[in-house]
């Protein structure tokens, strides 16, 4: 065990376990970042959702953007398979189909960085029980 | 590296473990293991969340889904449909009980809405085994910074300016406490944490120790670097057996760290921790009876001073506070004294914990700002009182504290404001009451407490604190007078005025606080021997309506002591001699014949 000896050594520490705390700590304060839904319901995985949230999760770790990516039931939208929910701060939420590693990096770069709009925008359908 | 998709995150706290969270954390581990899922979803145990009424609690993070009172079995659900399918297990989400729909996460539960949390900061959120988490949530950081960037002096002055008070009930400021100490001369002193939490109800020292230890370490350790001490002691009682298994690992990872013992932080700064345990005795939060025990010796109080601050363990200065002071520590060397300053009321900053028990729906641990009104805490974070009864009082600061009523509700709570309304804040126990309590028999009960309880030094507790419990048991049974109440009075203040520590000094507080808010529930029990809630056993009566009763025999045959005579489709009759009231034949009989007059 090497010991603490300076602040130094503290914050290295804290950067160290940074990662596997930061999931926590975001959740803590979930309005203040971007928001990302998955869909994986049984039709989601089937068309590699699975790959596309295992994406996101480390690219946006890469590209240090505070994020929130969880995973949620079917969204209705099975033809257009994977399907994901994104809501940026004090943005109406945006869903988006047809997605794969190739499209969220996209999505990433237009979307959530700079708030471009881009192709594959399903029009959201439904009202949210919560809205009411 | 791969990073964990999912947390789950299981309440190891006591209340949570007496209803089987450890097995519900082994089989969800289980789960995981033999779904494959180790690399994407981590099970780790917290300490408290608060929400004891509906324990165990499961809090699956990112989405921050809260699930009550989830059974080991239930793991398997939980992995196959959230963590798998993404689909939140419905049966098993809070409920709001006044609209009755499933709440999907903590942040929409009213629960959690209004309270702040410093001293619970980490309870519930990190594994408190665990100091790399700690340590990820700024631990040891204020330590560090006490230890490198400031002096002592500097840290007392910052502590003075945040205003800090003792939260163990005294309210005596936390920075002036330590200035103090730090000005006594002696080879050695010492810090010791006042972790016996004695009032019946109260349970914030033992939840913060289990589930934030570190946070108690680094204070201490900051402490001790400001009154120039090298050693510290927890006192703290053996009936908290996971608190204490929690502060061994955690003092043990400290020391491997080097965050404990010698050179800390590089510096020539060195500090130990030790443990001592408590038998579990009232009197012994008190802190000369506290040291004393520390010492060996019985744990009576002596009288003040000198003041531990002068000489306290083994006649050595010595700094006295309480678990909850020193978890707000930290914070307030990390975050600045201005910072805490701003929260809270004029003259209590910060927060406090409250331990909500009683009448009330969401039983648990919360923490408020100071200033908040009883009203928020009871009806918004409380849920309102259980089976939609009415509220009638809610008693705070324990043995020590005082009823307060309706009228009180919207009272900001802080010390001073507490103990003009005639009750005190206490270590923050909050106990609420509803329309069927009788306020005498809540005297009596709390009387009852400090008579067991009292050590028996000074004849004002031992003797005057018995007296008085005789005569609310008098007064329950029916057979209390006029003259009674005025002596009751009386010897309430003689006891208060004379008796040696706090302990007597405030143990009549629940007999004049309800005397002063419920005077007429005392003169019903004296004039009209009646108790308006019916509790007092001795002043009901059971009944049979002559009219109702058909003779059916039922509540005859099931009354235990043959109270009940009567023949077959004949009137009934209750021998009020015989009878104990145990309410068998009300119960039993199907025609509404009995009731209590």
């Amino acid at each position: 065990m090497t010991k603490i000896t300076s602040l130094a050594d503290l914050k290295n520490i804290k950067a160290s376990v940074e990662a596997k705390m930061s999931l926590r700590e975001r959740s803590e304060t979930p309005d203040s970042m971007v928001q990302i839904r998955v869909a994986m319901a049984t039709c989601g995985i089937a068309s590699g959702a699975k790959i596309v949230m295992d994406y996101l999760i480390n690219e946006l770790d890469k590209r240090s953007i505070p994020a929130i990516v969880s995973q949620t039931g079917c969204m209705g939208y099975c033809y257009a398979e994977p399907t994901i929910e994104v809501t940026r701060p004090g943005h109406q939420p945006l869903v988006f189909g047809y997605v794969d590693s190739k499209k969220a990096d996209q999505i990433i770069e237009k979307y959530i960085k700079n708030g471009e709009l881009l192709d594959g925008i399903i029009p959201v359908n439904y009202e949210n029980i919560e809205g009411k | 590296m791969t990073q964990f998709k999912m947390h789950l995150l299981v309440c190891g706290g006591t209340g949570c473990r007496a209803s089987e969270s450890e097995q519900l954390f082994h089989s969800l581990k289980k789960e995981v293991s033999e779904k494959g899922l180790e690399n994407e979803v981590q099970v780790i145990t917290t300490g408290c969340f608060g929400f004891c009424e509906k324990g165990p609690i499961v809090k699956v993070m990112p989405d921050n889904t809260f699930y009550t009172q989830v059974k080991p079995d239930d793991a398997i659900e939980i992995i196959a449909e959230h963590v798998i399918k993404g689909r939140k297990v419905n049966r098993l989400l809070y409920v709001n009980p006044e609209t009755e729909e499933r709440v999907s996460d903590s942040k929409h539960m009213g629960f959690y809405r209004k309270q702040l949390r410093i001293a619970l900061r980490n309870c519930g959120f990190i594994d408190p085994e665990n100091i790399e988490e700690y340590i990820s949530r700024d631990g040891y950081a204020a330590l560090a910074k006490c230890l490198t960037e400031m002096t002592p002096a500097q840290v007392i002055e910052e502590m003075k300016k945040s205003g800090l008070r003792g939260r163990g009930g005294g309210g005596f400021p936390t920075g002036l406490k330590w200035e103090i100490t730090s000005k006594s001369q002696a080879d050695q002193k010492y810090v010791v944490c006042n972790a016996d939490e004695g009032d019946p109800g109260a349970f914030m020292d033992r939840s913060i120790l289990e589930g934030d230890p570190h946070s108690v370490i680094e204070a201490m350790a900051i402490c001790g670097y400001c009154i120039g001490a090298t050693k510290g002691v927890v006192y703290i009682r053996a009936e908290y057996p996971l608190a204490v298994e929690r502060l061994k690992i955690a003092m043990k990872q400290a020391s491997e760290f080097g965050l404990l013992g010698k050179n800390i932080f590089g510096t020539d700064f060195e500090f130990e921790i030790d443990i001592r345990y408590g038998a579990g005795a009232f009197v012994c939060g008190e802190e000369t009876a506290l040291i004393h025990s520390m010492e060996g010796l019985r744990g009576e109080p002596t009288i003040k001073p000198p003041f531990p601050s002068v000489s306290g363990y083994l006649e050595k200065p010595t700094n006295v506070n309480n678990v909850e002071t020193f978890a707000n520590v930290p914070v307030i060397i990390n975050k600045g004294a201005d910072w805490f300053a701003s929260i809270g009321s004029e003259k209590s900053k910060g927060t406090k914990v409250f331990a909500l028990a009683g009448k009330i729906n969401n039983v648990g641990l919360i923490e408020v700002p100071m200033g908040t009104t009883l009203r928020d805490i009871i009806f918004e974070i409380g849920g309102g009182i259980k089976d939609g009864k009415k509220f009638k009082a809610v008693q705070t600061g324990g043995p020590s504290g005082g009823c307060l009523t309706e009228k009180h509700l919207d009272i900001q709570i802080d010390f001073d404001s507490l103990t003009a309304a005639g009750s005190m804040m206490g270590s923050g126990g909050m106990i609420v009451l509803d329309e069927d309590d009788c306020m005498v028999s809540i005297a009596k009960f709390y009387l009852d407490f400090t008579v067991e309880e009292s050590c028996g030094k000074c004849a004002p507790c031992r003797i005057g604190n018995k007296r008085l419990n005789e005569m609310l048991e008098k007064i329950c049974e029916g057979k209390g007078t006029m003259k009674d109440l005025d002596l009751l009075r009386n010897l309430s203040h003689v006891v208060k005025d004379t008796s040696l520590c706090g302990l007597g000094q405030t143990s009549p507080n629940p007999v004049l606080s309800t005397m002063d808010n419920f005077y007429d529930e005392y003169l019903a029990h004296i004039v009209d021997h009646k108790c308006p809630s019916g509790q007092c056993k001795a002043l009901l009566q059971y009944v049979i309506e002559a009219e109702n009763c058909v003779g059916c025999t039922a509540c005859a045959r099931n009354c235990p002591v043959n109270a009940i005579a009567g023949e077959r489709k004949g009137i009934h009759v209750i021998d009020q001699v015989t009878c104990i009231k145990c309410g068998a034949c009300l119960e039993k009989c199907k025609f509404n014949a009995v009731f209590i007059k």
